[in-house]
Parts: structure tokens; sequence; C-alpha cells
């Protein structure tokens, strides 16, 4: 064997016995992304159920009463308070008893009749997300009662609306497979940010660098071990996704797994980047965490990119997370497979690249400064 | 024959300061060369220059014949390093520690169960191989780290303060080792605070404030010393030392343990000075005696010198 195999060998043997043996490490390199995973999984859900809803029915009749019956059979909201005067919709979403208040007017069933009815509708817009959620089913409640009572008001027009790849909008099939994406990310970062600024607080880097093993066979060293337990996790996750979750897997793992490899690579290398810019294990911690912020809003894991203010739309093309969720989501979703996604391959590995460069390069300046 | 370590000028810098400033040495095969000054001297420094670990920001230095700023990786296979802070994992076992040194420096097979049979032996640790390395007491820890340090059997030692910490006995059987080495052929180099090790090496390079104030065998530095040296037992060494500053006849006065060393122009006057202004003082004198000027003195004496205070 050369004498660069031997020595990645040596220090790669060094670096599994030194992740595996502490029971915390693995404790937080296997059991932390499924409890993460488990939670987002079902905390993260931004399907709404059983709204709190405060009905003023100031008709009182047979349509009034099946229009609130349509409501609170939909399963979305639930009515938790009934009343006749309008007053008590705002006193309701005041104190935070309700969240949504449908008053139906005086006349309504009359106004139905000729085609004319209206029905207000009061959101709690403090918070935005479920507010918006929950104006789209009311609306789409109201739609879907006039039609019926009314056929030749609305025959004219039938519209039906269907949601591909996620037929019953569920927001967890949407969310899961981003999930992979942030844990795996973390956990690339974790393992590599403090990995150098620890051997340098401990003096185990100088002699390492004393030794005949070079800059770039240290960073190979440091980067196969944890880009291995990186796809462990990957699998792990995707398994709990698929068979707990139920999350439809209609691409190939071989799709996902060239776009893992180098994501794990981007999070691991921009990891050791930090790790040799940091003077002290806290700084390391503080700057994985300015990052990994910013990366996972930038990503489109919560928020619509298309969104965001065009700057920052530009920033995200930076960003490997969001080209990562991408191909998470694409290949989950919609069976897409590499020839699809090249360009968020591309800029993932590019991204890569860099990091790994720059890691390699500040390295020996990172021992000359201590 | 090419000299083992050969430094031109080298000069190291950071920011402003300058740690070490324009230091010109060389080291001949097989020889025990000590770096003796106070924390802050620049004895780190000028080791870190000489292993490649820190580039010198003017001046040269060649170990085993080949430049350390151009030519690293030729240097790094000639040479052992150990440093002051403990360096090894303490997370790996003994055995694991001495197995990944042997692989980064290529010691396979036959001679690698050698080398380590060899580390084992000397570091008295055969019955602790399977130990982790964090759970030795420090001169185990020491002992071993020298151990991977010349596993390889680099031609070159460089030991940077190895003994600080441990006790007195197991720095003895360190230094030991370190003669085992040099009869060996090894190129030692180690830098120390401690006097008594001083006294060990073959020459001494004598630091302070990043200059190189004198270099010389320790038995001719002390003969630099031409001036009497009075030691002086006292209840307050502290005090008596403060008292003697300025005192005219005294050149220098410095603790020396719990004790005073005074070097004075001339013996017999010198002690009925010193005796008068302590005991003015209030202070109690129980001795007064001359003394051989220890390496202490030594560079005490040569520090005034280079400060251009005594002309002595």
């Amino acid at each position: 064997m050369s004498g660069a195999g031997l020595r990645i060998r040596s220090m790669v043997r060094k670096e599994f016995r030194q992740l595996l043996r502490d029971p915390r490490t693995r404790m937080m390199i296997f059991v932390a992304p499924l409890i993460q995973l488990v939670m987002f999984g079902y905390a993260v859900n931004t399907d709404i159920r059983n709204t709190a809803t405060v009905v003023v029915d100031l008709d009182r009749t047979a349509e009034s009463r099946a229009l609130v019956d349509a409501f609170g059979a939909s399963g979305y909201f639930e009515i938790v308070q009934r009343s006749l005067r309008s007053s008590d919709i705002a006193r309701a979403l005041d104190r935070g008893d309700a969240v949504v208040g449908i008053e139906i007017p005086h006349g309504f069933s009359r106004d139905l009749a000729l085609g004319k009815a209206a029905v207000q509708i009061v959101v709690d817009g403090s918070n935005s997300s479920i507010a918006t959620v929950a104006q789209g089913y009311a609306a789409r409640i109201v739609q879907r009662f006039a039609a019926e009572r009314v056929p030749h008001w609305a025959a004219g027009v039938d519209l039906r609306t269907r949601a591909w790849y996620n037929p019953n909008l569920e927001s967890r099939v949407y969310n899961v497979p981003a999930v992979i994406g942030v844990l795996v990310l973390m956990m690339s970062l974790l393992l590599t940010a403090l990995a150098v600024v620890r051997e340098r607080e401990l003096g185990t880097l100088d002699q390492l660098m004393v030794s005949p093993l070079s800059p770039a066979e240290f960073v190979a060293a440091k980067t196969l071990p944890v880009a291995f337990i990186g796809l462990v996790d990957l699998f792990l996750i995707t398994a709990v996704a698929v068979f707990w979750f139920d999350i439809p897997m209609r691409g190939s793992l071989l799709a996902l797994l060239p776009a893992a490899l180098l994501y794990i690579l981007a999070g691991l290398s921009f990891g050791l980047l930090i790790s040799s810019v940091s003077k002290t294990q806290q700084e390391a911690f503080m700057a994985m965490f300015l990052f990994l912020l910013p990366a996972i809003i930038l990503s489109g894991f919560f928020y619509p990119i298309r969104s965001m203010p065009l700057p920052f739309q530009w920033l995200t093309v930076l960003n490997p997370v969001r080209h990562f969720l991408e191909i998470v989501r694409a290949v989950f979703l919609k069976g897409e497979g590499i020839g699809g996604l090249w360009v968020q391959y591309l800029a993932i590995g590019l991204f890569a690249l860099v990091a790994i460069r720059a890691a390699i390069w500040r390295l020996p300046r990172t021992i000359g400064g201590s | 024959m090419v000299q083992a370590v050969e430094a031109v000028e080298l000069t190291r810098r950071f920011g402003d300061f300058v740690a070490v400033d324009r230091v010109s040495f060389t080291v001949a095969r097989g020889e025990v060369f000590g770096f003796l000054g106070p924390n802050g001297a620049g004895k780190t420094t000028t080791i870190k220059m000489l292993t490649g670990l820190l580039a010198p920001s003017s001046g040269t230095a060649r170990v085993a014949g080949h430049d350390v700023v151009t030519d690293p990786r030729s240097v790094r296979q000639q040479l052992g390093y150990m440093s002051q802070l403990f360096s090894l994992y303490s997370d790996l076992t003994v055995e694991e520690n001495i197995r990944l040194f042997a692989g980064l420096y290529g010691v396979t097979g036959k001679r690698y169960r050698e080398r380590r049979d060899w580390v084992l032996e000397m570091a008295g640790l055969q019955e602790y191989r399977d130990r982790l390395t964090g759970e030795l007491a420090l001169g185990h820890k020491q002992r071993l780290a020298l151990g991977c340090a010349v596993l390889h059997q680099p031609p070159i030692l460089f030991l940077d303060e190895p003994t600080s910490g441990v006790d007195p006995i197991s720095r003895r059987s360190f230094w030991e080792l370190i003669y085992q080495l040099a009869r060996e052929g090894t190129t030692v180099l180690v830098s120390t605070h401690y006097m008594d090790e001083a006294e060990y090496c073959y020459r001494l390079a004598l630091m302070h404030r990043g200059r190189l104030i004198a270099l010389d065998r320790p038995g001719a530095l002390r003969r630099r010393v031409t001036v009497p040296i009075l030691e002086v037992e006292v209840d307050d060494a502290a005090r008596a030392v403060e008292v003697l500053a300025g005192v005219p006849g005294v050149l220098e006065a410095a603790m020396f343990g719990r004790r005073v060393h005074a070097m004075v122009e001339e013996e017999s006057s010198g002690r009925k000075e010193v005796a008068e202004r302590l005991a003015g003082a209030g202070l109690s004198v129980s001795a007064i005696r001359p003394v051989a000027p220890s390496l202490e003195d030594v560079f005490v004496a040569l520090v005034r010198r280079s400060s251009g205070e005594g002309s002595w």
C-alpha cells in the first residue's frame, strides 16, 4: 500500500473509533435524527384540523343550519360556540376562544334562493398561515354548499380542482422529505465543525501536521467516516419516512443517492472550513448555527422561495439546502430521475467543491496562526 | 558532513511583536541541544519553525539538509516531535495510538511489531496496552508520547518542554531515555525552563525575549560569570531582593528558591554591605556564603549584560 493510502487508512480507522466509542456521540448519530424526524413529522404540520370556530346564525332557517352543519362535518372546523349576537365573534377572537368566526346574516335563505346570499367569515390573522388555510377551506365549503342548493346558479361553471403528487394536500407529505435534507445537513456539519478545532485545542493537530500526513489527506480522513455515517443516517431516516409516515417514494433511491453524497460532502466540507477558521470549539459552534439557520430559512423548507424578495431569491441559488430539498421532494413525490435534476446536482457539487478546496487551503494556515 | 540543524537569522513576528529575533545556530549530529529561557523567550516558536508548524517571517532553516520552508515534506519523515501539550488521543487505547502513528510514518509489518514492543517496554506499558490513554498517569503518558514520536526512528528529535508538570523522579528517568536515544545517534533538540535539566545538554542556547543571548556548553557558560556570587539565607527573600536593588557594589540580586543570590563586585566588601543593608531593613540573615555560579546565575548575568547594564 502506498504511503498516502496507509496514512489515510490509519486516520480513518482512528476517526471511526473516536466517533463510535463515545456513547453520547453514538446517540447523537443514530438516535437523535430519528427522534427529530418523528417530532418534525408530527409537529411540523400546517394542515388545519378542528379549528375552534364561533357561529352567529341570525337567519335560523333550515338552510342556515345546513351550512353550519357542513362546516362542522368537514373536520376542519369545530364549532365551540353558537350565538345570536354579532359582537360575540369579536369577543371570542379577542379572547382566543376561537380562531374563525362565521356570521350568517338575517335573510340568508331568502337571498340564497335569489342567488345573492352572503356569509361573513372572520379569521384571526395573527397566525397568518392558519388564517390563509382556514379561509381557503371555508370558501370551498361555502361554494360547495351553494352549488348543491342552487344548481341552476352554479351550473355554468363546474370547477373541479385536483392536486397532483399529493392529492389530499397533506403537509406531511411535503415536509418529511425536506426534514431528511435538514437532518442530514445538521449531522454532517455537527460532526465536522468541531473536528479540526478540537484537535487544535488538544494539541493533536500539531502532532499530525509534523507527520508526513498532508492537508488533503487529513481532510480526506476527516471526510470519509462522516460521509459514511451521513449515508447510514439518510437510509435510516428515509426508511422511517416511507414505512412509518407513509411518504410515497415514487422515484428511485439511485436518483437520491448521488445527490445525498454530494450534499453530505457539501455539508461536511463547509463544516471543516468553519472548523479550520475557528479558534475555539464555541466559536465553531456559533458559526455553525449562523450558517444553519439562514440556510434552512432560505431553502424553501417552510417558506416558498418565490414569495421572498428578489435579492433573497438570488441568495438561495447559492444554498445547497435549497437544491437538495428540490431534489428530495422531486424524487419522493414526483418520481423524478437524475436527468431532470441536473441543475440542482451541479449546484450542490459546485458548493462542495469550493468548500473542500477552501478547507484544504485553509488548514496549514490554521496551524501557522496558533 | 551536513549539520543536523542549521538556522540562519531565523525571525518570527506576530504583528508588532517579535517572538524570535534573528536567531542563528547549528546543531551537530548526535548532539543534545537545549533551549533555555523563561516562558515567552521564543523557545517554542523556534521549535515550531524548525518543525515546519510555523513559517518564519524571515531567515532560513535547514533540518537534515532540507529547507523547512521550501521542502517541508522531506523534513517531516526525518523528525520526531513531542510538544508540551500531551498530544496523543485520550479516547484511544495505548496500542491504538501507537498503531495510528506507525501508520502515519509508514511503519508496518515486522518492523511495526518490533517498534510497538519497544515503545510498550520503554514506557512500561506492556500490561496497559488496551487501556485508554486518558486513564494513564502523567509520567506514563509522557513516555508513551515520546515513544510515538520516535516510533519511526527519526534522526532528529524535537522536544518542546517535554517534562513540564512531571515529578522530578519521572523527569530524571525521562532524561535517561533522551540520553539513550542520543547515544544511538539521534540528534535531540529540547527546550526547557528547568535549570537542572539544562545541565544535561551538551550545548545550551540561552534565549531571552526572542533573542539568543548565549550559546555554549553549560560549564563554559558558568565560567563567563567572573564576579563573586553570595548566597544569602534570609527570612524574607522577596523583601531582601527589593532591599538589595541599587545598593552600590551589588550588581544583581535575584530569588533562588527561598534564598537570594547576589552578584557583587568584590567578595569581602560585598558581604559586609549585604549584611548591613539587610540588617538595616530589619531582616534576619542566618548565613552568607560564596557559591559557584549556577546556570540561573549565568542567565541572570547574561540578561543583564545583553541589556547593556554591566560591563563585566
